[in-house]
């Protein structure tokens, strides 16, 4: 025991700040093999893993860290299916800080094991040079499920229930599958390549992947019934973005981060005119907002050439949301932060292009509902910060395309699907939710935790009835 | 892949029509609403109003005109090829009502757009006059089917060469003169609709607009299509298409219209194609 915990948490490679922030390449570069043997060793294969307890999905998280100690790769990964079907995708953009590596006892004293480290090591080791092997599967219930969405909830869903034999549609409103993990999270953080090859591993299973299929408009819940689907899972996410409701907010080169985060990362705007959708490249960058999509908007807008590229916060640095590998890579690449800065207008010229934002200067007062402390305006600190594109990452509320046109589909009192917490069954016979149209934006992981439950409540329901 | 059944260039090949392929949209359809097309694997999702619907069949009908890189790259595509991707029906079907006496207003392309909505109009009963416009004759379309979809055609031209010499908003201003007009649809060019609304607001007549800003995902999922509409926000995408032409802020539509007019100019150059 004595001798493992002499062995520093590996460091996983990066590209130089410097270089990265000119490029859309992936910026940690994997462990190395020697290097992730090394970091396995230094779990104490805990008898009660805490990790585990941090983990949304459960994954036996000693178990397969022993398994690549032992040099025995496909068995650590399969450890890893039995639980997650997404592992280079969780490894990548899990906020492990406040959940497996967390709860990991040798990171009291010390650093904690770099476990998604080591989840992307495998996960990476398969995709690459696999068996191809696939995983097995129940003999067929006959049964059909309809999945709508086919971002990180809907994926699980998917891959849950087609190896307990059922079959499975994913019906996706964009011409590409992977919902957020395709048009929102940037290439830099988690190439595309990597869910194109998770949605072809499911592909392969058995799972059909209708894309263009917007559910509400282009066929609806009810007619998916009618069409034959035993079950319905929905999991649309938060598809409808915030803005702030202050003047000059609809100038051009003003955009909600859904917008250009799409552009550049599903419609790759960022190798225009290669592709042919356009994106504005502004110099002077302002991201309103500092959860993980104001980073990847303010690190995006840096790789398409910004001089600068600031975020401005109305909370202080304690409060900020991102997970913290996102803020030390974003400072990094220089991105800079204006903290208790609030935005109350926006100016423009006459193109009608914006020129620069009014900003308003806050300090911290009581704790508010959320637990953290109000951010209260100074009166008459405002200040302008010139800038010709503002990005407004503020979050995203619930799009209402689907929950409008479904009969009998009940909401709660921001629209967000009402479902149970422990199995996902909603107000509608046949239909599940989960993900950020039932808890509100949220992580990747939490998307799959709720989808994880609900497969297991449709597979009850299938076998058993509601 | 949506497959081009049948394709037509109406002026010249500056206008183009395409009856598309496409059953699970034309099963759904209604007037008024749009899809969007993405030609290839790079391109770019364009949002158009469809012209037309065969549920039967399992078509729909586009009429575009060719103004830039992505609609040079649908003007390529012949009968048997396919777009790669066809998103829809999107956005809130046309509101139809039979009022009695209607005016529909149309400008180039805008009358692909108005010819369903002009026909449903006249079908539930209302008596229709439509007024077209277009710079001259060789560039007018639709010209018998909008004769067939209303129950008076009047045509204008900016050149004189058919019809009468002016805007549509000179023969607009007659009909209104005669009075007991209870709805004004106008689909056309941006200052087009802004005229015609700012004329039938001096008659008080209840006004519909279709609009067409730019867009990426067409499901209120970005907020590019915002307009503003009686100083409310509004997504054409969801919202719309259609709003009360007498509440949009056309002047701020046509510049969100030109956000990407330097890149696209340069987009076009690049790729070799020709308008």
């Amino acid at each position: 025991m004595a001798k493992k915990e002499k062995i520093a948490r590996q460091i996983m490679p990066e590209q130089e700040p410097d270089i990265r922030a000119k490029n859309f390449e992936e910026v940690p570069l994997g462990l190395t093999q020697e290097a992730a043997v090394n970091e396995a060793q230094r779990c104490m294969q805990c008898k009660k893993p805490a990790c585990v307890e941090g983990c949304p999905v459960g994954v036996d998280i000693p178990g397969f860290i022993k398994l690549i100690a032992e040099e025995k790769f496909v068995g650590s990964i399969r450890k890893i299916w039995e639980k997650n079907a997404l592992p280079a995708v969780c490894g990548r953009v899990c906020p492990q800080e406040l959940q497996c590596e967390g709860k990991c006892i040798i990171g009291k004293k010390g650093d904690s094991v770099a476990i998604g480290n080591l989840e992307r090591f495998v996960a990476d080791k398969e995709r690459i040079s696999g068996t191809g092997e696939l995983p097995p599967k129940a003999a067929p219930t006959g049964k059909k499920v309809a999945v709508v969405g086919s971002g990180p909830s809907g994926l699980t869903v998917a891959g849950d229930l087609i190896l307990k034999g059922h079959q499975v549609t994913i019906f996706e409103a964009f011409h590409k599958p992977g919902g957020v993990l395709v048009y929102g999270i940037p290439e830099f953080r988690l190439p595309k390549d990597i869910v194109f090859s998770e949605v072809a591993f499911l592909e392969k299973l058995g799972v059909t992947v209708d894309c263009n299929a917007v559910v509400g408009r282009t066929v609806s819940v009810d007619e998916l019934f009618e069409e034959g689907y035993d079950a319905v899972y929905i999991g649309v996410g938060a598809g409808l973005p915030r803005f702030l409701n202050v003047p000059g907010e609809n100038l051009v080169g003003l955009f909600s981060a859904n917008e250009y985060l799409t552009r550049s990362n599903l419609m790759k705007a960022y190798r225009f005119p290669e592709y042919d959708t356009p994106i504005i490249r502004g110099k002077n960058v302002i991201t309103l907002g500092a959860g993980n999509v104001a980073m990847d908007s303010a690190r995006t807008a840096l790789r398409m050439g910004a001089e600068k590229s600031r975020i401005v916060y109305r909370r202080s640095r304690d409060e900020v949301p991102a997970r913290g590998a996102e803020v030390h890579h974003a400072e990094e690449e220089g991105v800079e932060f204006f903290f208790l800065t609030s935005p109350v207008e926006f100016k423009g010229n006459e193109q009608g292009r914006v020129t620069g934002m009014v900003g308003l200067k806050m300090e911290l007062g009581e704790p508010d509902d959320s637990g953290r402390r109000r951010p209260v305006p100074i009166e008459g600190s405002e200040f302008e910060l010139e800038c010709d594109l503002a990005i407004v990452a503020v979050g995203a509320g619930p799009n209402p395309l689907l929950t409008q046109t479904t009969e009998g589909l009940d909401l709660n009192r921001w629209d967000y699907i009402l479902a149970d917490e422990a199995t996902g069954k909603t107000s509608k016979k046949g239909v599940w939710a989960g993900g950020d149209i039932v808890t509100g934006s949220a992580t990747v992981i939490l998307a799959m935790g709720a989808g994880r439950l609900a497969a297991d409540s449709i597979h009850d329901y299938l076998t058993w009835g509601w | 892949m949506f497959e081009i059944v049948e394709r037509e260039e109406m002026t010249g090949g500056t206008v183009i029509r395409n009856e598309i392929e496409a059953p699970l949209i034309a099963r759904k359809a209604k007037p008024g609403q749009f899809v969007i097309l993405k030609a290839n694997e790079t391109g770019e999702r364009i949002p158009l109003t469809m012209a037309d619907t065969d549920p039967e069949k399992g078509t729909i009908t586009i009429i575009y005109m060719v103004v830039g890189k992505s609609t040079a790259i649908f003007r390529n595509l012949k009968v048997g090829d396919a777009y790669q991707d066809i998103i829809g029906p999107l956005g809130a079907p046309t509101h139809l009502e039979k009022v009695g006496k209607v005016v529909c207003v149309g400008g180039g392309t805008g009358i692909a757009v108005l010819h369903p909505i002009t026909r449903a109009l006249k079908e539930i009963g209302n008596d229709v006059t439509c007024i077209v416009g277009a710079r001259s004759k060789d560039i007018l379309i639709l010209e018998d089917e909008m004769k067939k979809a209303s129950n008076d055609l009047r045509i204008c031209t900016d050149d004189g060469s058919y019809g009468h010499h002016g805007f549509v908003t000179d023969v607009l201003k007659e009909v209104l003169e005669k009075g007991d007009i209870k709805l004004a649809v106008a689909i056309g060019p941006v200052p087009m609709m802004k005229f015609v609304s700012k004329m039938t607001k001096e008659y008080n007549v209840k006004t519909m607009v279709s609009l067409n800003p730019i867009m990426v995902d067409g499901t209120g999922m970005c907020g590019c299509c915002r307009v503003s509409v009686g100083g409310e926000t509004k997504f054409a995408c969801v919202d719309g298409p259609e709003f009360d032409g007498h509440k949009v802020d056309y002047d701020e539509l046509m510049l969100r219209l030109l956000a990407y007019r330097e890149d696209e100019t340069r987009s076009l150059e690049e790729s070799g194609l020709k308008l």
